[in-house]
């Protein structure tokens, strides 16, 4: 029996349990007269509907762990217990080998191979075979045992006075936690992902080159006698560039311009226009960033290029650091827009009120109490702005180039960790060397540079909330 | 008694004085709902005139429409005439910023801006520009919280944020911060509704010490503090000017039975 009918039958079954047990428990109130409604509530601690619940869960959970639990285990299981049934001579020797043989068995067995090459592996089919469906039989008769002596047990427990609620509220709050942890792990796991390879990656390469080089250039060869065997890691390069194009040129243009139209939405435009306009801006948040990846580098690039070239500036690149950088900016104009807006509407109403009471005009109101008041929440916004512009990669895979150039030169190609990570990962890699493994600790730390700068401005943007509530 | 009598005759001499506002047959509506129909009354410049009712009767509206500040809310509209020393506040050559200036206001929860007490205070000579020097900008702080009563309490502190003192003194510094561009007209709408009843004696003896300076307008919901603090009283009831006259008048002999209703407690 496959593990998907398994789990079915086990449902069909929870289900059934479900509705005796919860015809069992309605039964309580049918015998009886009850004085009041008091006497009612006191009599009969948990409704029928959890007793029902109480029961399904009985039944369920406990085999459906097993079955579940199996079909993680199971298969390694068998395959163990059908070389091991094979002669000695037959078995496969190396790890290789041995996955080879397993493939060949599985797929013959599956049908998807009509017969194996290996002709031990042909021979294994069979005892393959008879082995798995005895394993199955043993976990589906168990599953079986399980669910009735659960059900059963749980059968027995409903009575008029069980308290069935507390029990299933807290297995209800029991999944909650398990849901909510299955992120939080994920999280965990990808960290310490990064932090092996990137330890694998300082054997070969010492940090401080890593972390003060200047000098980027990852290409190593695969043969010693090729040209540029040994390559050069050092990332200060690319962390410049990332700043340049992510927190200085993209905040250059985000800031203003988001800051502004959040005044205008907030302080100047009509409820009317509001209504139109803010949807709108926040369109531009729903862009795809492949789509403003490709907007930098076929539109805004060569004209800053031409720009360049019209001001006298001889060594323009086409793909520059300002045009990446200007897209950018526009990309995360909604985004600090959105973050000021909250932040201005935050400051209570009372506070307007006094200022245009004193007979401030509505623009020194804004300059002189609305945004001194509304700034924690604003700067805070801003630095959610840049952690993420600095984690952009479309735009600057796209329009800001591969060459790793320290340059304040906005016109000049840079390039950044991201963009970087991209290039290192895409195509066939061997995981061994430093050249690839350099992509993790490129990640380590810009997955540190992000994860401060969002705890710092969440933790800003808190305290500024709870100024004003 | 005697004193009562005495306040009395007080009260029948400023009546004789020339009105500072004028309001005539005020309308105002919010979107399509009348909150107040047709109220005409003058308040005078030297004496304080409190305006009383049970909630939503339009007094707080009617106040708002004394410096402008219902023009913040989008669907309020306004007919009639209000003059400040003969002059429609409503007409278009009137400037709204010059008009707030001349009739300040202090709200209902005190609301400091989130700066210094210096600066909260020296936030409207700033803005009207009524100082050329650093020091007649101390002068003018250093004035209006003595006048509002908190200088000696906040001398050796004005640079601490005005968030930061008790419910209060942020009161009394909002009057202050009003006092500090020499206002005609104080309009105060509840300023002692979100205080205790210590802070609630200060003020209203500091409403006291301001009379004469100012004309000064209260919206109060304690009946007690308009019968303190007040020579002229208005009792609203559902958006229309029930009853105008001497405080003493009002307390004593109302002349409507809806205001001997509510003076009484009878609603409310």
């Amino acid at each position: 029996m496959s593990a998907a009918a398994l789990i079915f039958a086990l449902l069909g079954l929870a289900v059934a349990a479900f509705l005796v047990a919860r015809a069992r428990a309605a039964a309580f109130a049918g015998r009886r007269v009850f004085a009041s409604a008091a006497d009612r509530i006191s009599s009969i601690h948990s409704r029928p509907a959890y007793h029902g619940w109480y029961v399904a869960l009985w039944a369920l959970v406990p085999a459906l762990i097993l079955v579940l639990g199996w079909s993680l285990v199971g298969e390694g299981i068998v395959a163990d217990r059908t070389i091991a049934s094979l002669p000695a001579e037959s078995r496969p020797q190396t790890a290789l080998d041995r996955q080879a043989f397993l493939a060949e068995v599985r797929g013959v067995v599956s049908g998807q191979l009509a017969g194996a090459f290996n002709p031990s592996a042909d021979a294994a089919v069979p005892v393959y075979r008879s082995i798995k469906t005895q394993w199955s039989l043993v976990i589906a008769g168990l599953a079986a045992l399980l669910a009735a002596s659960g059900g059963g047990f749980a059968w027995l427990r409903v009575r008029p006075h069980f308290r069935a609620r507390p029990r299933v509220e807290r297995f209800v709050m029991v999944v909650l936690v398990l849901s909510s942890l299955v992120s939080i792990l994920t999280t965990f796991g990808i960290v310490l992902s990064l932090i092996y390879e990137s330890i694998e990656f300082f054997r070969r390469v010492s940090p401080f080159e890593f972390l003060f080089g200047t000098n980027w250039s990852p290409q190593t060869a695969i043969r010693a006698d090729q040209v540029g065997s040994t390559g050069a890691f050092g990332a200060v390069p690319l962390f410049w560039g990332t700043i340049f194009i992510g927190a200085i040129i993209a905040m250059i243009v985000a800031i203003p311009l988001g800051l502004m139209s959040a005044i205008y939405l907030t302080q100047y435009a009509k409820p009317r226009s509001r209504r139109i306009m803010k949807p709108m801006l926040e369109v531009l948040a729903g862009v795809p960033t492949v789509v403003y990846g490709y907007f930098a580098a076929l539109t805004v690039a060569p004209a800053v290029r031409d720009f360049a070239l019209s001001i006298g500036i001889s060594n323009a690149s086409s793909e520059s650091a300002l045009a990446a950088g200007v897209v950018m900016g526009i990309m995360i104009i909604p985004f600090v827009s959105s973050m000021a807006d909250d932040s201005i509407t935050a400051v209570p109403a009372a506070m307007r009120d006094g200022s245009l009471a004193m007979g401030a005009t509505t623009s020194e109101t804004i300059k002189r109490v609305l945004i001194p008041a509304a700034l924690p929440g604003i700067v805070g916004g801003v630095l959610l702005a840049v952690s993420r512009a600095i984690g952009e990669t479309m735009i600057v895979v796209m329009a800001a180039g591969l060459a790793a150039n320290l340059t304040a030169n906005p016109f000049q190609s840079v390039t950044t960790v991201t963009a970087q990570i991209v290039q290192l990962l895409t195509g066939d890699q061997e995981f061994d060397s430093a050249k690839t493994l350099s992509a993790f600790a490129l990640g380590l730390v810009l997955f540190a540079v992000t994860l401060c700068l969002n705890i710092y401005a969440l933790s800003v943007v808190k305290r500024y909330r709870e100024a004003y509530e | 008694m005697n004193d009562m009598m005495a306040t009395m005759t007080a009260n029948a001499e400023a009546t004789m004085s020339a009105p500072k506002m004028t309001a005539r047959d005020v309308k105002v509506f919010y979107g399509e709902k009348q909150a107040l129909n047709g109220v005409s009354i003058d308040v005078h410049s030297d004496l304080v005139t409190a305006f009383i009712g049970p909630s939503g009767c339009g007094k707080s509206t009617f106040l708002r429409c004394l410096n402008r500040m219902n023009d913040t809310i989008e669907t309020a509209r306004m007919e009639g005439n209000i003059e400040l020393e003969g002059h429609n506040i409503y007409a278009p050559d009137m400037d709204v910023v010059q008009l707030r200036a001349r009739v300040g206001m202090v709200f209902q929860k005190p609301n400091p801006f989130p700066k210094s007490i210096f600066e909260n205070v020296a936030y409207g000579p700033r803005i009207h520009g009524l100082s050329s020097t650093k020091a007649e900008l101390d002068t003018i702080v250093e004035q209006s919280l003595v006048r509002a009563g908190l200088w000696n309490e906040v001398k050796d502190r004005l640079q601490d944020s005005g968030t930061a003192l008790s419910g209060g003194q942020q009161q009394r510094l909002c009057i202050a911060r009003a006092i500090a561009v020499d206002p005609e007209v104080i309009l105060m709408d509840e300023p002692c509704s979100a205080l205790d009843p210590i802070a609630t004696a200060k003020i209203e003896e500091l409403i006291d010490d301001l009379r004469g300076r100012y004309a000064i307008v209260i919206v109060t919901h304690n009946m007690q503090q308009a019968a303190r603090v007040s020579q002229r009283t208005a009792f609203f009831h559902l958006g229309t000017l029930v009853e105008y006259g001497d405080t003493a008048e009002i307390f004593t002999n109302p002349r409507e039975q809806r205001t001997k209703d509510y003076i009484t407690g009878r609603f409310g």
